[in-house]
């Protein structure tokens, strides 16, 4: 009998089969490469690392892309949430067109996205907007390519969210206004704190669509991953891994955090 | 029943059709070899990127030869610095055609290429070419020579010295033309650290730099002479203004050290150095490595072109300049950076 023995298999993998496949590829895929990267910036030992950290221009660009990564984290959770909270609860034609435009910044190979973004932003733009060789264009090309991540977190809690609750409120004399800070931001933080998360790490490493748009001036518009990529070029490659890892390191400090602040939220929901 | 035996007969047609492609494919498989003689075997070419179109039409012509025939190319090309390193790195290649000699003495270094790799006819180099200056059609900032990069309002466009070999050549152009003027090396150290600071935008290659300027920015690009040529002759709105100062650019070139095919190897790089090569090449926009090839195109005339090796050869070059870090360009751009941050 087919159905059983299924099922038992089934149960196997998820007991002991499961957890051993899913360590070995998350080791293949993450982890190795993780460990080699630190390897590789340690390979000169600690003063190297940090004579490569500490360099005035590393700091700068670090300094830059941080901001910049905060930022356009920050202002697509608003962003994602409002077009998601559209394609959610309103309804209107071409509303399936949106949707699937919302994911074509991870389609575009980014530095493509980078040449689309200078032609229609820089000096010949149709619109008269040149935010080329600013710390604008970086933050306008970042929001391009994290929108995605902003917009899909929140999308599906949103269509999950209970309406009851929203229109109890509403019936017992809340605001507006208190509806959405009472009830539903506090069931959609979670959802946006993860988009924003993961938009953030997108942003601290993007290259492609940046490099274009930004000048790559040293000092005022050169991002991390510009300098990483100038170390590697210039035959400094642990410098260049340990740039990285930085980058690694923030990215992992952040998402953790988000993690736990996620959690925070769960319980006081719970309660 | 007439359906059934119709079927019959194309099933019999059908397999007559493929016998008799397999037939053929398979005669023409055996006959290849004898067709193309001696000569075939696989070449694995990895280059920087901007002599990409000029290998299509070499390679096409080197084909046509008797050393050519049945002769097969893998090819790479980007930024050379990057493939210098893929190679050390384990990516196959025969010959190596790099921007600069830098990039070959890594190779060097790894054992993969002879450490007298330059001493031939040509010193090593397949290929020359100038620092050349590229301006919006009709030259409406009349640009003309170093000094008018820097008059105010003028925004400039170099690559990043520390990610792009091409920069590194512009850095050496400007810094040597003051040199070539007169100047002393304290004040050719001030022009380079005044023309940095009119650049609006240190793009990571030259072809990012060059795809930049076409789409608007900046008013000059600094750029190889032969990537000039090539955008002009694609019909892009630009003119070329030669500086009356400027530097030759030596593109150094290599056999491997244990090539897939030695026979085809360096009959292919026999061939880019050949007289018909060269022309190609002159086709091409790059300056010939042989006087008799040169002596049958007219290049701009600058006043006075000085090399790499009137400013100490690159190995002194690269490491008093381009060390990330401390090398006196990446101190300019920290002096830089610091200026603008403190006003």
């Amino acid at each position: 009998m087919p159905g059983p023995r299924s099922g038992r298999s089934v149960r196997l993998l998820g007991r002991v089969g499961g957890p051993g496949l899913v360590v070995t590829y998350l080791s293949l895929l993450v982890v190795l490469p993780v460990a080699a990267l630190l390897s590789h910036a340690l390979s000169g030992g600690l003063g190297a690392f940090w004579h490569a950290v500490s360099q005035p221009e590393a700091v700068a660009a670090l300094k830059l892309t941080l901001w910049c990564s905060l930022a356009v984290a920050a202002f697509n959770a608003v962003a994602g949430l409002v077009i998601a909270w559209v394609l959610v609860r309103d309804d209107f034609r071409g509303k399936g067109v949106v949707n699937a435009v919302i994911d074509l910044p991870f389609a575009l190979p980014t530095v493509v996205a980078g040449l689309t973004l200078l032609t229609l932003y820089g000096p010949d733009s149709p619109f008269h907007v040149d935010v080329a060789n600013t710390p604008v264009g970086i933050l306008l090309a970042l929001a391009f390519v994290t929108l995605p991540f902003s917009v899909r977190s929140v999308q599906p809690v949103l269509a999950e969210l209970d309406r009851e609750t929203e229109e109890a409120a509403a019936s017992l004399g809340a605001t507006p206004a208190a509806v959405l800070r009472r009830v539903i931001l506090p069931g959609l933080a979670p959802a946006m704190l993860a988009g924003a998360g993961l938009a953030f790490a997108r942003a601290l490493g993007e290259f492609g669509s940046v490099v274009l748009i930004s000048g790559n001036i040293p000092f005022k518009t050169e991002v991390a991953s510009s300098w990483i990529y100038s170390l590697s070029q210039s035959d400094d490659l642990s410098g260049a891994a340990a740039i990285s890892v930085v980058l690694v390191a923030t990215a992992l400090v952040v998402l953790v955090g988000i993690g736990f602040l996620r959690r925070r939220f769960d319980i006081s929901e719970a309660a | 029943m007439p359906h059934l035996s119709h079927a019959t007969v194309s099933r019999k047609t059908r397999v007559a059709t493929v016998a008799a492609l397999l037939g053929a494919s398979l005669a023409a498989a055996v006959a290849m070899p004898s067709v193309a003689g001696a000569a075939g075997g696989t070449v694995n070419l990895v280059a920087y990127s901007t002599p990409k179109p000029a290998y299509a039409a070499l390679i096409t012509a080197f084909e046509a030869t008797p050393a050519g025939q049945g002769v097969t190319f893998a090819q790479s090309y980007g930024a050379s610095g990057s493939q210098a390193t893929s190679v050390v790195d384990g990516l196959p290649a025969d010959v190596v055609n790099f921007s600069l000699a830098p990039d070959m003495q890594k190779l060097v270094k790894a054992g993969l290429v002879s450490s007298r790799w330059d001493d031939t006819p040509t010193k090593g180099m397949v290929t020359d070419s100038i620092v050349t200056f590229i301006v919006r059609k009709g030259n409406p900032k009349h640009i003309t020579n170093w000094a008018s990069l820097v008059k105010s309002g003028v925004r400039v466009i170099t690559p990043n010295p520390f990610s792009s070999g091409s920069a590194k050549w512009n850095i050496m152009a400007a810094y040597g033309a003051e040199l070539a003027q007169g100047k002393s090396k304290a004040e050719a150290r001030n022009y380079v650290k005044e023309l940095l600071a009119h650049t609006t935008s240190q793009p990571t290659s030259a072809s990012n730099a060059l795809e930049e300027f076409l789409s608007g920015e900046g008013d000059v690009l600094i750029d190889y002479e032969d990537d000039a040529l090539y955008a002009q002759r694609k019909g892009e709105p630009i003119s070329i203004v030669t500086p009356p100062n400027t530097i030759l650019i030596q593109n150094p070139i290599a056999v491997t050290t244990s090539p897939s095919d030695p026979t085809a190897a360096k009959a292919f790089e026999a061939f880019l150095l050949s007289t018909a090569g060269q022309k190609i090449w002159a086709e091409q926009g790059y300056r010939p490595v042989l006087a008799n090839v040169a002596s049958q195109f007219r290049f701009a005339t600058p006043k006075k072109i000085f090399t790499i090796a009137s400013l100490g050869g690159w190995t002194k070059v690269d490491s008093t300049f381009f060390t990330p870090g401390t090398g006196t360009v990446a101190t300019i751009e920290q002096s830089l950076g610091v200026s603008t941050a403190g006003g």
